[in-house]
């Protein structure tokens, strides 16, 4: 058991960091590699201003006029992404490890914010879920891959709640915990959870294009 | 419903497969990749919501089922899926373009749609409305099959007509070094000629320096909403080359909305312009006429400005995607006192349900162009106007008919129509009346 933890959090963690990162890298650099090719009406019309108005109004809550017409959801959304990101990034335990390993560490968070905005993010999570069933124009689009990430994107949450509170073995899951966080971080680059980095690129095109082309507001 | 009316003829496959692979672009292939199917597009579609919610008619279930489907399957589908991908393109989506600006990614369901559009189009499959069309413009230059010969005549025909309102009245054919080269929607010359007096009247009243070219002169693009992008490359092609010969400023759109969507923005990439620029600057009327009060080169005559309540109908590709949305509200201000908008307008309009080619496609479409019109009628009902004035062909056809099928009792009018009637004719434009006319008058 120790010798699985020691090898997750060693050399697998290694390679999912090299997966991620150069995962991401090969595919922006193969789409900017397209683009350049195929895609002239990108370069053609490119404005800053507006590509950055289209990605800030996305990114405040009810900062779109879709966001506001659909205000719940909307709000548990954003709530449920920046929980995504800052617990891991700001966790007291995660950054002690950054601080083992390279003597350097972001800024943390107390450990009950970092409890509840846990639990935050496990509600938000379960919101998408019965989201996905109940709404039928979202239950129509949705595949047994969407319902796979939503489940894989939370195990790291509910992994980490659980040991963090000594709840079940604590061992298993923790072992679980880095498990499914590293095939998170691994399959981000591949599938639709490259919307990452992805999601500036195209709301910045459809922010210039439908803006500095027209004056229109896509949002 | 498309129907497979025993098509048997083969699917061409390796054509399906080139076309998935130029269009697999980029942008396209993000969009494909990205899509996280949580359904926020739904609300913003007006088949959607005039289906009573109908998960089928949400935007991202359209290019999921077709162009998502068609690269999933490597191109590798029978006819009957063809035809239902042609339901779904041609029947339920005028590539309005609205989605795109609900969509977290701002997916460009549109593009998606028309490329769809494209590679059904290699298989022989259109609507038959829009089928006659691509034949007509292949032979003549212009969707309704005009000679130019025909087109001159009513050009010099509705010029004498005007003689009589307007002194001095002409039509300038090709005229070398004009300002603006008029190009209008081939319905005018056709059946409605009265609408090319109307303009002519107006560019008189307002002294301008302007010319109709003899061929090139249809701006409307149909084959870009059938799917045929060579033709369509062709057609805008015709438009801005007859523009280059007779070195004009500006080619000048009349009071359509797709044909603004091709001058200036789809045409350029259609017709193969690496900077997706026309070669010569497009103007649309709503613009010119705005400018022309604003500027004071027509004069409305206060004591005719309409009392009765005015709506505006902001046609997709001269608002949302033309971006004329203001200088349309402010003609209407200049020329009703009762402006009442809908809602909601601008660039966040719903399409009427005539657009993306949905019009010409005939008949066999009316009843479900009626359906999916309700949102536009209900908006239209909920401003209580008695006037709505419609500066695009489409809108105008799909707006009379709501008024019938949704008993709005509503006028449906053009801008032309109503500068005609509330400009003030300048003196020396007025036709010198003999004493024997005025008595019988």
């Amino acid at each position: 058991m120790q010798a699985w933890y020691a090898f997750l959090t060693g050399p697998a963690l290694w390679a999912t960091f090299i997966i991620f990162l150069g995962g991401l890298v090969i595919r922006l650099t193969f789409l900017y590699g397209l683009s350049r090719e195929r895609d002239r009406v990108f370069y053609n019309h490119m404005d800053w201003t507006w590509g950055l108005k289209s990605i800030l109004h996305w990114l405040i809550p009810w900062g779109s006029a879709s966001m506001r017409l659909q205000p719940v959801f909307s709000f548990v959304f954003i709530v449920f992404h920046v929980g995504l990101l800052a617990v891991p990034l700001f966790l007291s335990a995660h950054n002690i490890l950054w601080d083992r390993a390279f003597g350097v560490s972001l800024w943390s968070m107390s450990d009950a914010w970092a409890d509840a905005l846990t639990m935050v993010v496990l509600a938000c999570g379960v919101f998408l879920l019965i989201r996905r069933l109940v709404r039928p124009e979202v239950r129509i689009l949705t595949t047994a891959w969407d319902y796979t990430l939503l489940g894989l994107t939370l195990t790291p949450f509910v992994t980490g709640f659980l040991a963090y509170h000594q709840w079940g073995p604590y061992e298993w899951l923790m072992i679980l915990h880095v498990l499914s966080a590293e095939v998170l971080l691994v399959l981000i680059p591949f599938t639709k959870l490259g919307h990452m980095v992805l999601f500036f690129f195209t709301r910045a095109f459809i922010g210039f294009e439908m803006g500095a082309r027209r004056g229109a507001r896509a949002w | 419903m498309q129907k497979n009316d025993g098509d048997t003829r083969p699917v061409d496959v390796k054509k399906i497969r080139e076309l998935l692979d130029a269009n697999n672009g980029a942008r396209i292939r993000t969009w494909l990749s990205l899509c996280s199917r949580c359904g926020l597009c739904a609300e913003s579609c007006f088949f959607y919501l005039a289906h009573n919610r109908n998960p089928k008619l949400s935007p991202a279930y359209k290019f999921k089922a077709t162009l998502g489907e068609l690269y999933k399957r490597k191109g590798h589908v029978d006819r009957e899926f063809l035809h239902r991908c042609a339901d779904i393109v041609w029947g339920e989506c005028t590539t309005c373009k609205r989605c795109s600006m609900y969509c977290p990614f701002g997916i460009d369901v549109a593009t998606l749609i028309a490329a769809t559009r494209t590679i059904l189009y290699s298989q022989g499959i259109t609507p038959e409305g829009l089928a006659r069309t691509v034949v007509n413009y292949r032979e003549t230059g212009n969707q309704m099959g005009m000679s130019s010969e025909d087109f001159v005549d009513t050009c010099e025909w509705m010029a004498e007509e005007s003689q009589d309102e307007i002194k001095g009245v002409t039509i300038p054919i090709d005229k070398h070094g004009a300002k603006y080269m008029y190009t209008v929607n081939p319905r005018e010359p056709m059946f409605y000629p009265q609408d090319l007096a109307m303009m002519a009247k107006i560019l008189t009243v307002a002294e301008e320096d302007w010319t109709m070219p003899s061929t090139g002169w249809d701006c409307t693009n149909l084959p870009m909403f059938a799917g045929d992008r060579a033709l369509a490359g062709q057609v805008v092609r015709n438009m801005y080359e007859k523009a280059l010969e007779l070195g004009v400023q500006a080619i000048l759109i009349t009071e359509c909305g797709h044909a603004y969507r091709s001058a200036l923005f789809e045409g350029p990439y259609l017709a193969g312009y690496p900077d997706g620029k026309p070669p010569v600057p497009v103007v649309h009327s709503v613009q010119l006429f705005y400018e022309y009060i604003r500027d004071g080169r027509i004069t409305i005559d206060p004591a005719k400005k309409i009392k009765e309540p005015v709506t505006y109908q902001d046609p997709c590709n001269v608002s949302r995607n033309g971006g004329l949305w203001e200088e349309g509200r402010k003609l209407v201000r200049f020329l009703a006192e009762d402006f009442r908008d809908m809602n909601p307008n601008r660039d966040h309009n719903h399409c009427c349900g005539g657009g993306g080619g949905y019009i010409p496609m005939g008949p066999e479409y009316k009843a479900r162009r009626m359906a999916s019109g309700r949102v536009k009628a209900e908006q239209i009902r909920a401003t209580g106007a008695k006037i709505v004035i419609a500066p695009c062909h489409n809108c105008f056809d799909q707006v009379s008919d709501l008024n019938k099928e949704y008993q709005l009792g509503v006028k449906v009018m053009s801008f032309k129509e109503i500068l005609c009637e509330l400009m003030v004719v300048p003196e020396k434009f007025r036709p010198e009346v003999s004493e024997e006319d005025e008595g019988e008058s």
